[in-house]
């Protein structure tokens, strides 16, 4: 038995508690803001200072959209999104996404196709490159936002020293320097490589494939890196493992590695992302500072001859508006504030801008000079990484058919064709 | 105390009109929800999604297709490899780390100087969490700055550093000599302890009778520690065929898929490709295989320690 004392005190609880949340509920209806779930990345690119400082700036000129944004390692980004957004909710409104990643995300219906909302100012100056990144299927899936790509590197203490006076512009000719600072004993393993059972392999092989004047799909969209052309490339970074002049542990490395190896000064010639050039050439961290230099990426003789100028690989970012968000027209506004020109310009320091006609500004080029000449050198002859929605599989099969080749478990044409059999089978499935 | 009619005999205190067995239940209950929350609907969810072609991307669009995915996996020879493998990795690595815990047990019971010592020390290995203990070899084992070479090379034992994980057969083998580093003192601590119950009047007995040290061994003190070496030997033997982590950061299941273990596949299939299905059936292999393991440790080694007391 409830006595009626108790039973008042617990009705004017009732009633308060129905107060408050109803108060809260009018005052957050009165005020009308947007919030926006942003998930993005807490490595390479702009840091999480640097992108919230951006996110105050926008939300000053928008003071009805609150932005929240998340961080994580880019190992954690893909699986992140992917079960958020398959568990249906669309717990993000903007996505960073990894260009190897839209047409996964794409063809999941994902992310929202803005094609229509690109704006004409940026399209006009940029390099197709930049929308390669977020394109799959002839549509725009997003704005283009960390580019990088894969640059040459050298020592050019060491070259010099070999007695060359330039860096190479073939594959043979970087070899042949190779055998002379071997025998020279200036680097036991000049050529270092990742080539490790990662994604790191299959970013090379991008450069390596394209040198030679293959590819990895023809136009019919028909798996074709098991061509002559393919098997040659391989071939060749078979040789060069046996001969040593490539070091040998390349098939277990990845970026890290390749960085490691160069500034304790055990290698004169590396491939690997931008990041690699400040650090190399930083004291705290290279014993070789001040000697590693980029140069634009080689090809084959026989790429040359085709008049194949240079390869390497588009492996960039960029930002997406999901596909079931409610705020989509805020969340457009954002990414486009984000990679304007003014902002880009701002932040070139750490993301290289995808405005052409700022790769020629006076005051860009004075705080970077060697990476933002090498960028715009380079970026016209960066190719991306087949844009199919099974790609994650078949990455993880060529990873797997490389290492075979390289190890000699199988020979190149055997463990491509193999590739090219999974390939097929994937296709098939979707 | 109630009053009673006759004062020798006192009622009954319980005069419930509820039955034990009821109260019991409901006791009981909120244990058993938790389990079953806990271990029988995600193992239900499971099996279910086994069952289906699932994958994460479109989730909307799973089909049912049966024992497809099991008859998928049973049928292809990739899968078969990694049953390989992982079972060369079982019998190579408990065997080594059976044999090895045993004589360094032995070693110990010896009670030299400084035998308390050694026998705590001897747990820093298993101490160390399983991602350090790879990350350490991962170092060790490094071709240009490796810990390994530069030991072997000073001793002249190689004239330049080597790629020990190149090769796919080499590098599985040195993930096994990491496991052995980083498990053996299990089998040490378990082996201690039985040895510590064996009473000292039959090693008196045996060498009354005129065994030697290696008779007395085998005689004595392994008949008594059948039972320890059956723990250890299942334990182990679970553990080391459901191995994953050490693999991942150590070779991530490379060099051309040499250290390509049955767990990995489960781990690729569910969190690369993200194919549920797939890799939903491929865990309860897995268990299923896991299970048929400890059933006939059980029935073969189970026996015998009865046989023997």
């Amino acid at each position: 038995m409830i006595r009626p004392g108790k039973a008042r005190t617990g009705l004017m609880a009732m009633a308060m508690a129905f107060a408050l949340v109803g108060g809260s509920a009018i005052g957050v209806v009165a005020q009308d803001k947007v919030t926006l779930n942003m998930i993005s990345m807490a490595q390479a690119g702009m840091t999480p200072d640097e992108m919230n400082a951006v996110i105050v700036e926008f939300v000053a000129l928008n003071p009805n959209v609150e932005i929240v944004p998340e961080y994580v390692a880019y190992d954690a980004l893909h699986d992140k999104i992917a079960t958020g957004m398959a568990a249906g909710q669309s717990p993000f409104d903007i996505m960073l996404v990894d260009d190897i990643w839209f047409p996964e995300f794409a063809e999941a219906g994902w992310l929202k196709d803005i094609s229509a909302d690109v704006p004409p100012e940026m399209l006009a100056d940029s390099s197709p490159a930049a929308w390669d990144i977020v394109s799959y299927n002839g549509a725009q899936y997003g704005l283009p936002w960390l580019l990088d790509q894969l640059y040459f590197y050298y020592n050019a203490d060491m070259l010099a020293a070999a007695g060359f006076d330039a860096p190479p512009t073939t594959w043979e000719e970087m070899l042949t320097q190779a055998q002379a600072m071997q025998e020279q004993g200036i680097a036991e393993s000049p050529v270092v490589l990742a080539l490790g059972q990662i994604e790191a392999s299959i970013t090379e092989l991008v450069v390596f494939l394209y040198g030679a004047g293959g590819a990895f799909f023809d136009e019919a969209g028909a798996p074709v890196f098991n061509s002559p052309e393919a098997v040659a490339a391989v071939q060749w970074l078979v040789d060069g493992i046996a001969s040593g002049l490539i070091n040998p542990a390349s098939t277990t490395y990845g970026e890290e590695d390749v960085r490691n190896t160069m500034s304790a000064g055990k290698a004169a010639f590396g491939v690997n992302w931008a990041y690699m050039l400040d650090l190399a050439n930083n004291p705290d961290e290279s014993t070789v500072a001040g000697q590693i230099q980029m140069a634009v990426m080689p090809v084959f003789q026989s790429g040359k001859d085709a008049g194949i100028e240079s390869a390497s690989n588009n492996g960039s970012m960029g930002f997406g508006v999901s596909a079931g968000s409610e705020h989509s027209a805020e969340a457009l506004a954002f990414i486009e504030y984000l990679t304007s020109k003014d902002v880009q310009k701002r932040y070139a320091a750490h993301v290289t801008p995808l405005w052409t006609s700022l790769y020629a500004d006076p005051e860009l080029l004075a705080a970077q000079p060697v990476l933002l000449d090498m960028f715009a050198k380079q970026w016209p002859t960066a190719h991306v990484r087949p844009k199919v929605p099974y790609y994650i599989e078949l990455s993880q099969t060529l990873q797997v058919a490389l290492q075979e080749a390289l190890i000699g478990a199988k020979s190149p044409q055997q463990a491509l064709d193999g590739a090219v059999a999974v390939a097929v089978e994937l296709a098939g499935q979707q | 105390m109630t009053s009673s009619a006759t004062p020798d005999r006192p009622t009954p205190r319980r005069r419930r009109h509820v039955p034990d067995s009821a109260v019991g239940w409901a006791m009981v209950a909120p244990t058993v929800l938790f389990l079953i929350a806990i271990f029988a609907y995600p193992l239900i969810t499971t099996a279910l999604t086994s069952l289906q072609k699932v994958k994460l991307s479109n989730p909307g669009k799973s089909t049912f297709i049966g024992l497809e995915n099991y008859t998928d996996f049973l049928a292809a020879p990739a899968f078969w490899q990694a049953v390989g493998r992982t079972a060369y990795f079982t019998v190579v690595s408990v065997g080594v780390e059976l044999m090895l815990g045993l004589a360094i047990a032995a070693f110990i019971n010896r009670r030299f100087a400084g035998w308390r010592f050694l026998r705590l020390a001897i747990i820093i290995p298993w101490a160390v969490p399983t991602i350090a203990v790879a990350t350490m070899f991962r170092w060790i084992y490094n071709a240009d700055y490796g810990a390994l070479n530069g030991l072997l090379f000073q001793l002249g034992a190689i004239d330049r550093y080597v790629p020990w994980l190149n090769d796919p057969f080499a590098a599985m083998n040195w993930v096994i000599v990491a496991d052995v580093w980083h498990s053996t003192p299990f089998v040490v601590l378990i082996a201690i302890a039985a040895m510590a119950g064996i009473p000292n009047e039959l090693y008196e007995a045996a060498r009354i009778d005129g065994a030697s040290k290696w008779q007395s061994w085998w005689r004595v003190t392994m008949p008594m520690l059948r039972g320890a070496i059956l723990v250890v030997l299942v334990v182990r033997t679970v553990e080391a065929f459901r191995v994953f982590d050490i693999i991942y950061i150590l070779t991530g299941g490379g060099p051309a898929n040499g250290t390509l273990v049955i767990s990995y596949v489960a781990y690729q299939e569910t969190f690369r490709f993200f194919n549920m299905g797939r890799g939903a059936a491929v865990s309860f292999l897995i268990s299923l295989f896991v299970l048929l393991i400890a059933m006939v440790y059980l029935k073969v080694l189970a026996t015998r320690t009865g046989e023997a007391r």
